[in-house]
């Protein structure tokens, strides 16, 4: 190890912090371009509706208003709709049903929010006051929100999904699954639903577009977590411009948590729309309530699951059928979540020989559903630890002997759902967390708890997930419109320091350290003596993005690659200018010795030397000390864990309190161990959110979000999180056989395992089968009315 | 938000004069219910009168028996008035759990009072104590201040001065907030004065702040939890909606009546 101090393994504090929480940032409204004008979007006031009219002639004469676009303009323009990038086929062979996505609605709108006209003008409030002058003409359709209900609704979201489904996509082997069902000596059977969710990221959207008519050439300022990826997607599919002609930036972006993968309307209608108002830049910041409505949501699945097991209580098949909600249009990776990322994970850390399930994608009169922390793999977890808890309580085993029973212990393991888990050991941590719960003492918190006139719970959840989704070819063959590696430059500045140029974003998880670490720990070099860049497509060549936990596993090989080349070309360097076989040259702690000799450089010394050309051959040793690489990995990593929470419900009100939370997980090799707590802390806060207190409501009768603001829509806070001493982290490490750093990821994890941890203690504390989520303080006295469960 | 034209009068002579001479205008104490409705379009007054630059608008008195708090003094200022944690000590109580630090440091209780939020806080004191609302025209008994959803006895024009709590032997203040946004699902104020009678103030489960008649006949028969937490409150006419039913709510009014009547001292 080379500098301990900062290498890989230290809790090094986040140099990007200060930056952050001085408010240093550089975030996409802090910018401001000469000739800015305003971006303002009127928005659809109906769930559906067609459009008869728009009538803009008055607020076109409005002060301060420089230009009006509507979906007409868009259409005559011939722009692009917006795609979604992951073709899905049904298991009948046909495509799934994708309906036009224009960038401003065009005849139509299908949710409350729909982008109906951009106007732009000199100020805000004069593109507001000119919005609220436009008349558009509606006659209103019918809608439907609830995803439950749609496929058999009078209303319509698309013409080509006259039953609102998009895709009946299947995976596993359905006859082999019946079979099992049909020999099995119990079978645990739920309906499962996984509640809608509103990321609200810090900073809401935000896009600044601009059109050089000198260059003919656009730029994007935009909140984005893969900026590569929006340029290619406004380039390829919205033929805005070819892609040297379109740069896109990123600078600060305050949190994404999926929502900010997306390519949305309106940063492609404020780059577009410049160009006609003589190229001034368009900024549009998205408000708060904007974030709630148009934001693409999280989950939203409705499903019936079944688990049949042996009479030894071996798990011997798993038959479950979703209804995915899509909302009015499929956003960008949309039809991944509820089928690649959620249906491969079905097997939970289990060895279940038999799977199958079916998912019906549904539109709905709702916001678009895509990705959120997870993305897929909390609906699956959920679905697999419910129904596990349930059947060891029917089977009357103890929940944790129950998995243990069912654990997948040899690797590489082969589900029936396409995954091979390469590396694992689920039961050390289902010991280590059991240990640091004191399990085995719950009876007596229990008895404690009820002199309080609380019921005491606990609840488990061994999850496992699967991130940085590869190899490419693989993921191309399931219908991937991308590529899913990811690429790295290293250049060495002649004094030695060093900067890194990655295709990965950082927006909250502190690349600017783990990534300098990396460097810190390959090269000797200190982390201050590093930079790293990102988030500009004019200065890091390609790159596929931060989502999915894979900056860790692959945006870090990727750069660990570009290190080899890096370390090998020095070494040359080196030994020609020690007059030495490059064989014998070796490099430790930033110092490079030759062999038997006590002739040595510093990693400094040699950088400058690439550069002046002195004292080696030029013809023979390229000049310059500049590497890059691109990191396609071999398979998906397997982050796993035991998560254990106790809940304490007070009798009198239905208020569920953590009582304790314990995290175990097993993320292979952890570079900033600081960091990966953060993020599982983070990760458990969402999590525990889902659970409790978060759930966007649609108004049945009027199709409007009712939980449009932080008045009715509960984000965790603080004192929702168990007691800082009892919220206890562990680690477990099996390393990660796929990339050579040995690690998994870690950003989801929390989210993915939390809740059904907290569902399976509130059950348990209560004795019922199972509770809605969010568990707000009402459902769960309610449910406790129809239980007679009251205080003495 | 519109423009509006702003005003500072700095007396209440004048701020009374000024609201008549304007087109729509309102008061303004703390900002922070009116504020927001503005930024939502909600309201959209053509002047805004600040009354906070009024000379002696805000300020606490504890007398004897009575504690009297002038309009324009705010929530952090009663939470961490040491007379008033002295006098009544539920009402700091309930005070400091209004809102976050930051709205505590702007609301005041002129305003919120005006305001007669259904989950506002205050009114469950006013009622729960028994206080008589003093406005630049005449007083007013909290019994008749509260008149229906956002809905008060102020005429037109008429300014909140100050608020007058009698000191009771004992109270006690207890909140169940609603989840998201904080204010109360339900809160109870309640109080016994010198002679044992109980006023017990509901907050939150109707369209107005009410007195829960029945738990304070219980109370004052026996002033116990257990007696009051066994009364049965009517679901019926009480507020229903994604965050509680009319039944749950009716519940924690019993509930939260039984921990009071612990607490009180
Ligand atoms: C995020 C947030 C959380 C909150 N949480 C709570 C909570 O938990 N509990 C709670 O009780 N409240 C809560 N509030 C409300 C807040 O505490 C204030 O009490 C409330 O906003 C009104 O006080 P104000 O001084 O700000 O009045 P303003 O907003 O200035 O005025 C409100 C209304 O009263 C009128 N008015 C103001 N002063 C007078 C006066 N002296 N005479 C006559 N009319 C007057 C105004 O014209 C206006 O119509 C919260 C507010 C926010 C923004």
């Amino acid at each position: 190890m080379a500098d301990t101090k900062t290498g890989i393994g230290a809790s090094v504090r986040r140099k990007e912090d200060l930056r952050f929480i001085t408010g240093k940032g550089n975030y996409t409204d802090d910018i401001n371009l000469k000739d800015q004008t305003v971006g303002y979007f009127l928005r659809s006031p109906h769930a559906h509706a067609k459009i008869k009219s728009i009538n803009t002639a008055k607020a076109r004469k409005m002060d301060g208003v420089v230009g009006i676009f509507t979906g007409e303009d868009v259409a005559k323009d011939k722009l692009g709709g917006l795609i979604c990038g992951w073709m899905i086929h049904s298991k009948d062979g046909s495509p799934m049903k994708a309906g036009p996505h224009p960038v401003l609605a065009l005849d139509k709108v299908r949710f409350v929010g729909d982008q109906v006209a951009l106007v732009v003008a000199e100020t805000k409030e004069q593109a507001r006051a000119a919005a609220q002058a436009i008349v558009v003409s509606y006659d209103v359709l019918p809608h439907v929100v609830d995803v439950a209900k749609a496929m058999k609704s009078k209303a319509n979201v698309h013409d080509v999904a006259p039953d609102n489904r998009v895709f009946n996509w299947s995976l596993g082997n359905e006859a082999d699954t019946n079979a099992a069902f049909a020999k099995a000596a119990h079978v645990t059977s739920m309906d499962i639903v996984n509640n809608r969710l509103i990321p609200n990221a810090m900073e809401p959207r935000a896009a600044i577009g601009s059109y050089d008519t000198g260059t003919e050439s656009y730029t994007l300022y935009t909140t984005s977590q893969n900026p590569h990826v929006a340029r290619l997607v406004i380039s390829a599919f919205h033929g805005l411009a070819p892609e040297h002609k379109l740069r896109v930036i990123a600078p600060d972006v305050g949190g994404g948590f999926g929502s900010k993968i997306f390519i949305y309307g309106e940063e492609v209608a404020c780059v577009w729309a410049s160009k006609f108002i003589g190229g001034r830049p368009i900024k549009w910041t998205g408000e708060r309530s904007e974030s709630f409505l148009c934001d693409a949501h999280g989950r939203d699945h409705v499903t019936k699951a079944e688990l049949a097991m042996d009479a030894n209580g071996k798990i011997t098949g798993m038959r479950v059928h979703t209804k995915a909600a899509m909302g009015a249009y499929l956003s960008t990776f949309s039809a991944a979540v509820p089928t690649y990322l959620y249906g491969t994970l079905l097997s939970g850390q289990y060895n279940i020989p038999n799977i199958y399930v079916e998912v019906d994608a549904i539109y709905t009169n709702t916001a678009p559903v895509d990705a959120y922390r997870g993305a897929g793999r909390p609906e699956a977890t959920y679905v697999v630890e419910r129904l596990v808890e349930t059947a060891a309580r029917e089977l009357k085993m103890d929940p944790a002997e129950f998995r243990r029973k069912n654990f997948v212990t040899s690797f590489p393991h082969q589900t029936p759902v396409i995954m091979m888990y390469d590396a694992g050991d689920y039961g050390a941590a289902l010991d280590k967390a059991l240990d640091m719960s004191d399990y085995k003492n719950f009876a007596s918190r229990k008895a404690e708890s009820a002199k309080n006139g609380k019921l005491r719970g606990v609840g488990f959840s061994a999850y496992i997930e699967a991130c940085g989704i590869a190899p490419s070819a693989a993921v191309g063959s399931l219908g991937a419109g991308v590529g899913l590696w990811e690429s790295a430059e290293v250049r060495v500045n002649p004094i030695g320091t060093v900067e890194i140029l990655t295709g990965s974003h950082s927006h909250g998880q502190g690349h600017e350290t783990t990534f300098a670490q990396l460097v810190s720990e390959r090269l000797g070099v200190d982390i201050n003596n590093v930079l790293i860049v990102h988030g500009d497509t004019d200065k890091v060549q390609m790159g596929m993005g931060t989502y999915g936990s894979r900056s860790g596993a692959v945006g870090m090989t990727a750069i660990s690659k570009a290190l080899d080349k890096i370390e090998a070309k020095a070494k040359k360097i080196a030994a020609a200018v020690m007059e030495s076989s490059v064989n014998d040259v070796e490099f430790k702690d930033g110092t490079f010795t030759i062999k038997g000799t006590d002739k040595k450089m510093g990693f400094g010394e040699v950088a400058l030397a690439s550069y002046l050309g002195h004292k080696f051959n030029t013809s023979e040793i390229e000049l310059g000390l500049k590497e890059s690489a691109f990191h396609d990995p071999s398979n998906f990593v397997f982050p796993a864990g035991v998560h254990i929470c106790e809940v304490e419900v007070d009798v009198d009100t239905g208020l569920t309190k953590i009582a304790s939370y314990t995290a175990v997980d097993d993320f292979g090799n952890l570079i900033n161990p600081m960091i990966v707590e953060g993020q599982v802390q983070g990760g458990v806060a969402q999590g525990i959110g889902q659970a409790l207190l978060e759930g966007a409501v649609y108004d049945e009768d009027s199709g409007q979000l009712l939980t449009g603001s932080f008045m009715d829509y509960n984000m965790p806070r603080a004192a929702n999180m168990p007691h800082i001493e009892n919220f206890q982290l562990g680690f477990t490490c099996t390393p990660c056989p796929s990339n050579p750093l040995g690690m998994k990821g870690c950003g989801e994890a929390g989210a993915i395992a939390a809740p059904p941890a907290v569902i399976n203690a509130i059950t348990h504390a209560l004795g019922v089968r199972d509770i809605a989520m969010p568990a707000t303080p009402l459902t769960v006295w309610t449910a406790m009315q129809s239980m007679k469960i009251a205080a003495e | 938000m519109e423009n509006f034209n702003y005003h500072r009068p700095a007396t209440v002579l004048a701020a009374a004069a000024m609201l008549k001479k304007s087109k729509d205008g309102k008061y303004m104490g703390g900002g922070h219910t009116l504020l927001p409705t503005m930024k939502q379009g909600l309201a959209a007054p053509t002047d805004i009168i600040d009354l906070t630059a009024i000379k002696n608008f805000g300020g606490i008195k504890v007398s004897k028996s009575i504690v009297t708090i002038k309009a324009g003094t705010t929530h952090m200022e009663v939470a961490a008035s040491k007379d008033i944690k002295k006098a009544i000590p539920a009402l700091a109580e309930m005070a400091g759990k209004i809102g976050g630090v930051h709205v505590r440091h702007k609301g005041t209780i002129g305003g919120s009072i005006a305001n007669a939020d259904p989950a506002a806080d205050y009114p469950s004191a006013c009622l729960g104590l028994g206080a008589t609302i003093e406005t630049n025209k005449r007083k007013i008994e909290a019994d008749k201040f509260f008149t229906g959803m956002f809905e008060t006895a102020l005429k037109a024009g008429e300014i909140i001065t100050a608020v007058h709590f009698p000191i009771p032997k004992k109270s006690a203040h207890q909140k169940f907030p609603n989840p998201a946004s904080r204010y109360a699902l339900t809160g109870v104020f309640l109080s016994q004065d010198g002679k044992g009678k109980v006023r017990v103030g509901v907050t939150g489960a109707a369209a107005s702040a009410f007195r829960a008649t029945e738990i304070e006949a219980a109370l004052t028969k026996d002033f116990s939890a257990k007696s009051a937490s066994s009364v049965k409150i009517a679901a019926k006419g009480l507020m229903s909606d994604m965050h509680a039913t009319a039944a749950y709510r009716a519940h924690l009014v019993s509930v939260l009546a039984g921990r009071a009547a612990a607490a009180a001292k």
